[in-house]
């Protein structure tokens, strides 16, 4: 398709996706407008620094952006916040939006993302100070509910990534932090039991009290403070109540037009749903990873900017380029820095290399010979390293790279 | 005030203004090409690897151990590497000369 400054490309949803998408439109060359619309009224925003860097900051005022606001201007990208996308009319090629108005579309990214999973627990409608982490709203409110907080008694529903991150953000502030999970160990759903092994140590050095088996049942709001009560009848006292116990996709606009739907929004290789002017991108997406021969959806920062650049180059015609990436992610909790790199589905060994270091080791999936991902706690080399050998293929000699004697160099674990 | 000039592996030649922030943010403020700080700045993706003009190292100093780990194993990494996201803009040489490693 030849582009025309006529044409139009909306974007649903003005997080990292959706912003990553609109700038790398320009780079491509479409001379288009490009809107954006997004019910979050906040200038978009990096994500991961609000469970992190921003409840502990001093400057508590200020969201880290995604780009500076002059950039929006100076690429011609419309931003519409606080405006949300009733429906999509294909047939049309428009959508109806929350301010009563119509947009027509040439091309339409779909970059909703996914929200919260509010759990069904009796009186979680009416607890007091109970908030999600997700937005930079939701950072605000848990960080002033905290502050008005006498007690500082906070209980975290959920020991997965944001749950534990959010803990030790709030624990470094002063508070008292309980961490509850339902499951038998914290971050079941995402890593290895050596990986909580190893966070349950670090939370409770810190003085969390992480708590597994834990199945709230019910919360009553007591009027100054919240009783949090679980199914063996244990009960939390709480002024303050995170909740982290995942996330549901967006996919209702996305369903009602009629896409398919297959544990998200189901794109090819160029992020094309089954609508030839419809694209998806980001935590929505249901999409197919070829190094690892398989679907996935992911929840990450590097899915949303990579998948972005890819549907930018397939919108303005480059339809070569296809999405092939090794997905990464990180976490921060107190002094640990773990970085994670590849999907260890699937694994049937794990390989751990213990540096001498205090609190330095990576942990190496393997299915059979094939080294699947790596997890490096405090350790970036065996993060990039392990990102080199994932993508090269390499065969690695795993006695090796479990003795210590022998230094940290790739030509040693071959 | 720094006047910092970016050159990126195509041999463009960017020259960027600022006052604060890092200097990724510089980049990514003004294009420049191969420069995306995915991670927001905090070391943690090294996709902001650029090389210091050798006249400018000692001035700009060292990596700490942290981002010397991120670098020893990236791709086109030399003794000059450094991820421009620790590189402050209020804190390095005026007129400093990078060169962008991808």
């Amino acid at each position: 398709m030849s582009l025309t400054k006529e044409q139009v490309c909306v974007v649903i949803g003005a997080s990292h996706a959706g912003v990553n998408l609109a700038f790398a439109l320009r780079k491509e060359g479409w001379v288009g407008a490009i809107i954006l619309y997004d019910i979050d009224t906040e200038f978009p925003y990096h994500r991961p620094p609000l469970s992190k860097a921003y409840l502990t900051s001093e400057d508590s005022t200020s969201q880290s952006l995604l780009f500076p606001k002059e950039n929006y201007k100076d690429d011609n990208i419309t931003l519409k916040l606080g405006v949300a996308v009733k429906s999509i009319n294909r047939n049309k090629k428009l959508v109806n939006l929350s301010d009563n108005t119509v947009q027509k579309y040439d091309k339409l990214v779909i970059a909703t993302g996914a929200r919260p999973f509010i759990p069904p627990i009796k009186g979680i409608d009416t607890a007091k100070n109970l908030f999600p982490m997700r937005t930079a709203a939701d950072a605000v409110n848990i960080r002033n509910a905290f502050n008005t907080s006498q007690q500082k008694r906070v209980v975290v529903i959920g020991g997965g990534y944001i749950g534990l991150e959010t803990a030790a953000s709030l624990k470094k502030l002063g508070a008292n932090v309980t961490v509850l999970e339902r499951e038998e160990r914290i971050l079941a759903r995402v890593t290895a039991p050596v990986m909580s092994k190893f966070f349950t140590q670090l939370h409770k050095s810190k003085g969390v009290d992480i708590l597994t088996g834990k199945n709230v049942v019910s919360i009553e709001n007591n009027g100054a403070y919240n009783t949090v009560v679980c199914n063996d009848n244990s009960t939390y006292q709480a002024d303050l109540i995170v909740v982290g116990v995942g996330i549901k996709v967006n996919t209702e606009l996305a369903k009602e037009a009629g896409l398919t739907i297959e544990n998200g929004i189901k794109v090819d290789k160029t992020a094309r749903t089954n609508d030839a002017h419809i694209y998806a991108i980001g935590d929505c997406t249901y999409h197919y990873n070829p190094h690892y021969k398989t679907n996935v959806r992911l929840e990450s920062v590097q899915n949303a900017v990579d998948q972005a650049k890819t549907a930018a180059k397939a919108i303005c015609g480059e339809a070569h380029t296809v999405y092939n990436t090794i997905p990464w992610f990180w976490s921060d909790q107190f002094d640990v820095k773990l970085q994670m790199v590849g999907l260890s589905n699937g694994y049937n060994q794990i390989v751990i290399r213990k540096e001498e270091t205090q609190n330095s080791f990576s942990a190496w999936y393997f299915k059979d010979d094939k080294l699947l991902a790596v997890d490096a706690v405090n350790y970036p080399k065996a993060y990039m390293l392990g990102t080199k050998f994932i993508k090269s293929g390499q065969k690695i000699n795993k006695s090796k790279l479990e003795d210590i004697t022998i230094p940290f160099k790739p030509n040693n674990f071959i | 005030m720094a006047k910092i000039t970016f050159i990126t592996s195509d041999n463009e030649t960017i020259v960027a203004e600022g006052t604060t922030g890092n200097v990724m943010e510089l980049a990514v403020k003004n294009k420049v090409k191969g420069i995306d700080g995915d991670c927001g700045g905090v070391c943690s993706c090294a996709t902001c690897h650029v090389h210091v003009n050798e006249a400018f190292w000692g001035a700009v100093g060292a990596p700490s151990e942290l981002e010397s780990d991120m670098l020893e194993f990236d791709d086109n990494v030399s003794d000059y590497s450094r991820l421009a996201c620790q590189l402050q803009v209020n804190e390095v040489p005026d007129g400093l000369i990078l060169k962008v490693a991808k």
